[in-house]
């Protein structure tokens, strides 16, 4: 059984279509980044699966439907909205107390483990900690939940860069073991790519390109293209042009590694580099994915 | 992050060994009424303040006592009762009278602030269904400060009972007078039942209407609360030149009076001495109400599932 499966998932508010009919399959262990910029529908998709929001077409999240059976899917599903959400007035000591009060699966020994790597103290309230201090308070509480899917919405906005890595580092390092799935959105591209194991670029409500890691690092491919051969380069159709430093850089898409090798440089891109190929551009495929 | 050698084994350990809680029974209502206590400290404060203000009054007030104890000596003893009973009837209806007071200030606030602050995002990502929070935060004015109101008007009423004698006996008095019109067991019955009576039973639609609203508006919920209805009324009264409205409002604040205290000319004590509760729970009101009270709760449970935060 997939972890998240849709069907022509939609959603409109009024006449805005947030989300328009996406088709999202999610398997067990995987960790997938929904990456499209500012009202993309991102949000709305995520609330959708959590149970947030109501929807059109077919939904299932561990074979519920989330908007008839949140609270009891929330026993196996933990989601971190952003950074903001946990409220001011909270003790963190009554944080721990009260999801070991409603979570069967809150093992409070984890948490208290990880908090005390940090210089949280449990009488402090919410409001007293500092923007990173609240994100790793929250997601001291979500890694102490024996979930099988954690949903995270931009949950490093904000944060500097140590605060992120750290972030990334403790999800992938004590919390992720190839059982669980992880659906994450950020704008921080860069700082995911050696993280997920798929890519999902949503723009518009719709789904502009599907594919695991290993598919993106064998399809796409990034030529910094020697000045004489660029007229040849540009024959093999790349599916973007930049300019850098007064050289061309050119991302392919299925174009073998040999036959560019002989024009430039050639390197994996980076998912920021094709994000802006896809989007920005929105000339890029809109073909779905691979897989 | 400052040792990931060492976090990484430890976790995989821990992971192994610690398997998932389902054993452990949570009580999700529970603990959602302590939340609602956590960040509702005004519930239990502003009543305490209260009482510890008219405490400290009544204190300063009692150094004359002997001088007013030999005054009343001279009246007769319906006089002398009210006298005496005058200062415990007054600390019972200031602790209602903020008992109340907070009670619409919660009601108001609670669906609204978590939506204000954002938090409903936590509070929604733990188990804990729609129904079980609303039914958690309507605990608070029907079940919590009633209670709390009840304990804290007995220990008031003890308190300066006993100062009062105490006062009574170093100046030489005897206290005979005070307890003979002080009933303290009679009296604690009665405000007890007054509560479960009125503030509880009677009231039960209106707290559960703020709560309604607190739960739709998108913001000033109070304004919403009050206007609608004072809107109503005020239609009412310049198409049909009618008050049915306003009367019926009026008849949910100030209660089932006819029923509950027949005897209106007297002292509220006097008239809690002849509550009937047949008459009050054959009231159709109250059972109306209490229907109007679940449909609003139900309506502000699913209000909880559809709405964003503000």
């Amino acid at each position: 059984m997939p972890v998240i499966e849709a069907q022509g998932l939609r959603k409109a508010f009024g006449a805005t279509v947030a989300v328009d009919g996406i088709n999202l399959r999610v398997e067990e262990g995987r960790i997938l980044g929904l990456i499209g910029p500012n009202g993309a529908g991102k949000t709305t998709a995520l609330n959708a699966i959590l149970g947030l929001t109501a929807y059109q077409g077919e939904l299932r999240v561990l074979g519920r439907d989330p908007w008839s059976a949140r609270d009891q899917l929330m026993r196996d599903v933990c989601f971190i909205a952003d950074v903001a959400v946990l409220p001011r007035w909270l003790r963190v000591s009554q944080a721990l107390d009260y999801v070991a009060g409603v979570h069967p699966r809150f093992d409070r020994a984890k948490s208290e483990n990880f908090l005390a790597k940090t210089d949280i103290k449990r009488t402090s309230k919410v409001r007293e900690l500092s923007k990173g201090m609240v994100t790793q308070l929250h997601l001291a509480l979500v890694m102490a939940i024996d979930a099988r899917l954690l949903v995270l919405d931009e949950p490093t906005l904000g944060l500097d860069i140590l605060y992120r890595k750290q972030f990334y580092d403790s999800l992938l390092n004590d919390y992720f073991d190839r059982t669980r799935t992880i659906v994450v959105t950020t704008h921080q591209v860069e700082e995911l790519q050696h993280v997920l194991t798929d890519l999902m670029f949503i723009n518009r409500g719709r789904i502009v390109l599907s594919c695991t890691m290993e598919d993106f690092e064998a399809r796409y491919l990034e030529l910094k293209v020697n000045p004489e051969h660029l007229a040849a380069a540009r024959a093999l159709k790349p599916i973007d042009e930049r300019q850098v430093l007064g050289r061309s850089l050119l991302l392919f898409d299925h174009v073998d590694r040999q036959q560019l090798a002989a024009l430039g440089e050639v390197r994996t891109p980076t998912i920021a580099d094709l994000f802006v190929a896809v989007i920005g551009n929105q000339a890029g495929p809109t073909q779905g994915g691979v897989r | 992050m400052t040792t990931p050698s060492n976090a990484l084994p430890d976790s995989k350990v821990e992971t192994q060994t610690i398997a998932p809680a389902d054993a452990v029974p949570t009580r999700p209502l529970y603990w959602s009424i302590r939340r609602e206590l956590w960040e509702h400290r005004s519930v239990y404060i502003a009543p305490l303040a209260v009482v510890a203000v008219f405490l400290f009054g009544f204190f300063i007030n009692s150094f004359s006592l002997p001088r007013r104890m030999r005054a009343l000596s001279a009246l007769d003893s319906a006089h002398q009762h009210q006298a005496l009973l005058q200062p415990y009837d007054f600390a019972a209806g200031v602790v209602m009278l903020v008992a109340f007071v907070v009670s619409v200030y919660y009601s108001l606030d609670c669906l609204h602030g978590e939506r204000r602050d954002r938090s409903i995002l936590f509070w929604k990502s733990l188990p804990v269904s729609d129904l079980t929070v609303v039914l958690a935060k309507a605990t608070i004015p029907l079940v919590i400060i009633p209670l709390l109101s009840y304990v804290l008007t007995f220990v008031s009423h003890l308190t300066m009972l006993l100062w009062s004698s105490t006062v009574l006996l170093a100046s030489g008095q005897s206290v005979s007078t005070l307890w003979a019109h002080v009933s303290l067991f009679q009296t604690t019955l009665m405000i007890l039942y007054h509560l479960v009576t009125v503030h509880t039973l009677w009231y039960a639609p209106i707290y559960c209407w703020l709560m309604l609203v607190s739960a739709w508006a998108r913001r000033a919920p109070f304004l919403w609360a009050v206007l609608p209805p004072l809107a109503i009324a005020a239609l009412e009264k310049i198409i049909f030149n009618t008050a049915h409205f306003a009367k019926f409002i009026g008849y949910r604040f100030g209660g089932p009076q006819a029923f509950t205290f027949p005897s209106k000319a007297d002292m509220p004590m006097h008239q809690m001495m002849s509550l009937d509760p047949v008459k009050f729970f054959s009231t159709p009101g109250l059972w109306l109400g209490f229907l109007a009270a679940a449909i609003f709760l139900v309506l502000a449970a699913r209000l909880r599932r559809y709405r964003d935060p503000v």
